[in-house]
């Protein structure tokens, strides 16, 4: 079992001509992904990998032509937000978008856009998911993690990857492995995954990876000490970052001083959470 | 990136809400030509992009056109917090009844952006913030319908502004609006917005924050950038699409992904050892941005020791190790390197960079271990 991708995804590729686009494609089809179709506007009727995926002008054109359940986006930041909207309209119901540096209010709009039409996000600027041994959605390497009963979430990309790697060292393996990102407004947040690991018979245990800003990780805290049964450990990252450069007045009022990783920490261990020191102790925290 | 007073009250203007008719000056002189030119007193500002300058002495009062100059003289040799003083603001003085705090932000948290105001404004805003949060009314604005006149009335009669001043309030609520809308601002604030004795609203002063990641559809705000304010490593990290911060220790970091950045610099602190610097490449970086990282760590005389720490994702190992043997080839750094690369293609990786006079290291806690015996030795 796993959350959001599993064998059955049927995985549309956006930006799948593109560098990333193609290399990641490679790798997510030799991982086992199904992966039926590519969009890239004015590359329609070309195929990729040796002629085994077919390429489309628009989501739409593709939804029909090979029946798409989840997408995933590698097209440039000032292109992103409206690939974004382009497969909410095609009637996409998961968007996976890696793109890192899209403006805030672009994905504010985003955001109100899906959250109307129902459509989950995951990301931007993100590492994707991975279900071990079933479908890697994203740019995490599969080989880095196996098939197990820990359910990873994490908002940092290659953090994520150091804690699947110490995890296998050990033995120990993911029901799903989720990169919701780091940008200040994205699409699935850790709440989100919490709840859907405690919901997944098949995950026992959960591992979730924050980092310094934001209040997230605070409320995430909330949210474990009154809705979780499943054990919970977590890091946090920029334990030692030096306080960051402010956001003026408004961001001061807004975050009322909170978003340090010692807050982070002492909401977590409140919650009953183990919080790691480093990264290569959570498996033993896991134990 | 910050913009200063001068030049967010420029772009107020523009969107119809009063500023004073003051102009910028580099230099003595120029601050007295304005001042006669204005008559009366004068506020001599200094910009810097720091706050706390009316505290720091850098906000003066002056009643001549003399004075207007003897000031400047002053405030354009001061420092405040490290920062030089190089321009200031020459304003016409304001009779002042009532200073109102008026700003939007980012609120991450409501994923909206917020408008906020208080009719206790002014210099302890964040005080006022802390201890009496329910004299700051605020208002989440629907990104897809943008700001809507019920709402700035709202607020108009949540901090009790009189009758009189809702419609000119309005317009100001719009033109912050689309001010911020429009230049993608993270941040646009007016602290004061007063009611002037002539019964007229007034913003004294301006604050703005672009959003660096929307700056490719503002060329002229881009151009607006101040580069004085940026540690020298920055700008030449930014022009590369490098994220960078300098700090004081002296184990230069190399990684990709900010939270892994942030995770190796906790290590080497855990392990006993001081990162010189928080540095991510970001993803996919290729061989000229690896090079020009190395160059950016190495031209800090405090590095003693060097730590590459890559797990490759969308970033490939092999393109990282290129850029590393480019920058070396390059600089010829005499100090000791310690890489550890893991994930995609970092077998190619490593074999690239088998010949290169590296330690390498398998996990987190050994390659920062190996980093801190590195710069002791």
């Amino acid at each position: 079992m796993s959350i959001l991708v599993n064998k059955n995804t049927r995985l549309l590729v956006q930006g799948i001509t593109g560098n990333e686009g193609l290399f990641h494609t490679a790798q997510m089809v030799a991982y086992g992904t199904k992966v039926v179709s590519g969009v890239t506007p004015g590359k329609g009727g070309e195929w990729v990998l040796d002629g085994k995926i077919p390429v489309f002008d628009s989501c739409r054109a593709a939804v029909e032509a090979t029946g798409v359940n989840t997408a995933i986006i590698f097209v440039s930041a000032r292109f992103a937000p409206d690939a974004i909207f382009e497969a909410a309209d095609a009637g996409i119901p998961f968007i996976v978008c890696i793109t890192e540096g899209i403006p805030v209010q672009d994905m504010m709009r985003v955001r109100e856009y899906l959250d109307q039409k129902g459509v989950r996000l995951l990301g931007p600027n993100c590492p994707g998911l991975l279900t071990p041994g079933e479908a890697k959605v994203g740019i995490i390497p599969g080989d880095i993690a196996i098939p197990g009963n820990v359910g990873c979430v994490s908002r940092s990309g290659t953090l994520t990857y150091e804690v699947l790697y110490a995890l296998k060292q050990v033995g120990m393996g993911a029901t799903t492995c989720v990169g919701i990102g780091g940008d200040p407004v994205n699409g699935t947040n850790f709440i989100d995954c919490l709840r859907m690991f405690e919901d997944d018979p098949h995950t026992e245990k959960v591992v979730m990876i924050g980092e310094i800003g934001g209040t997230d990780e605070e409320r995430a805290a909330e949210f474990i000490a009154k809705q979780m049964t499943k054990p919970v450990v977590s890091f946090i990252a920029g334990q030692t970052a030096p306080p960051g450069k402010r956001m003026g007045h408004a961001g001061a009022i807004i975050e009322g001083g909170s978003g340090t990783a010692e807050d982070k920490v002492k909401a977590l261990e409140a919650a009953g959470v183990k919080v790691a020191k480093h990264p290569e102790q959570i498996p033993d925290l896991l134990k | 990136m910050k913009l200063h007073e001068y030049q967010s009250k420029q772009i107020f203007g523009r969107y119809g809400i009063p500023v004073p008719k003051g102009r910028v000056a580099a230099t003595a002189s120029e601050a007295r030509q304005i001042a006669e030119e204005l008559g009366g007193r004068v506020v001599v500002k200094s910009q810097v992009l720091v706050g706390g300058r009316g505290k720091a002495g850098g906000i003066r009062l002056a009643k001549t056109p003399k004075e207007a100059e003897d000031m400047a003289t002053q405030i354009l040799g001061m420092e405040i917090k490290g920062l030089p003083v190089r321009k200031v603001l020459v304003d016409p003085a304001a009779n002042i009844d009532q200073e109102i705090y008026l700003g939007i932000t980012n609120d991450r948290t409501a994923r909206r952006p917020v408008l906020m105001a208080s009719a206790a404004g002014g210099v302890d805003i964040e005080e006022v913030a802390r201890t009496t949060p329910e004299k700051i009314i605020k208002v989440h604005i629907d990104p897809l319908l943008g700001l809507r006149d019920y709402q700035a009335r709202d607020i108009a009669v949540g901090i009790d502004l009189p009758k009189q001043y809702w419609k000119q309030f309005g317009e100001i609520c719009h033109g912050l609006w689309q001010a911020y809308l429009e230049c993608d601002a993270t941040l646009a604030e007016i602290n004061p917005l007063v009611i002037l004795k002539e019964k007229q609203l007034a913003a004294l002063d301006g604050k703005m924050l672009l959003d660096d990641n929307a700056l490719f559809r503002h060329p002229e705000l881009a151009e607006m950038r101040d580069a004085d304010e940026e540690a020298p490593g920055e700008t030449e990290a930014r022009k590369y699409g490098l994220s960078f911060i300098k700090l004081d220790g002296n184990i230069g970091c190399m990684v990709n992904g900010a939270g892994l950045a942030m995770t190796t610099m906790d290590i080497v602190k855990l392990f006993g050892g001081e990162p010189a610097n928080f540095l991510d490449i970001g993803g996919g970086a290729s061989a000229d941005k690896v090079a020009a990282a190395l160059r950016i760590i190495l031209s800090d005389k405090n590095v003693k020791a060097i730590l590459f720490n890559v797990f490759g994702g969308i970033t490939r190992c092999d393109e990282v190790a290129r850029g590393i043997l480019t920058a070396l080839e390059e600089v010829k750094p005499q100090i000791p390197m310690v890489v550890r690369l893991v994930g995609t293609n970092a077998e190619e990786g490593r074999r690239l960079l088998a010949d290169a006079d590296m330690t390498t290291a398998e996990t987190l806690a050994d390659a920062a271990q190996k980093a801190v015996a590195a710069a002791k030795a």
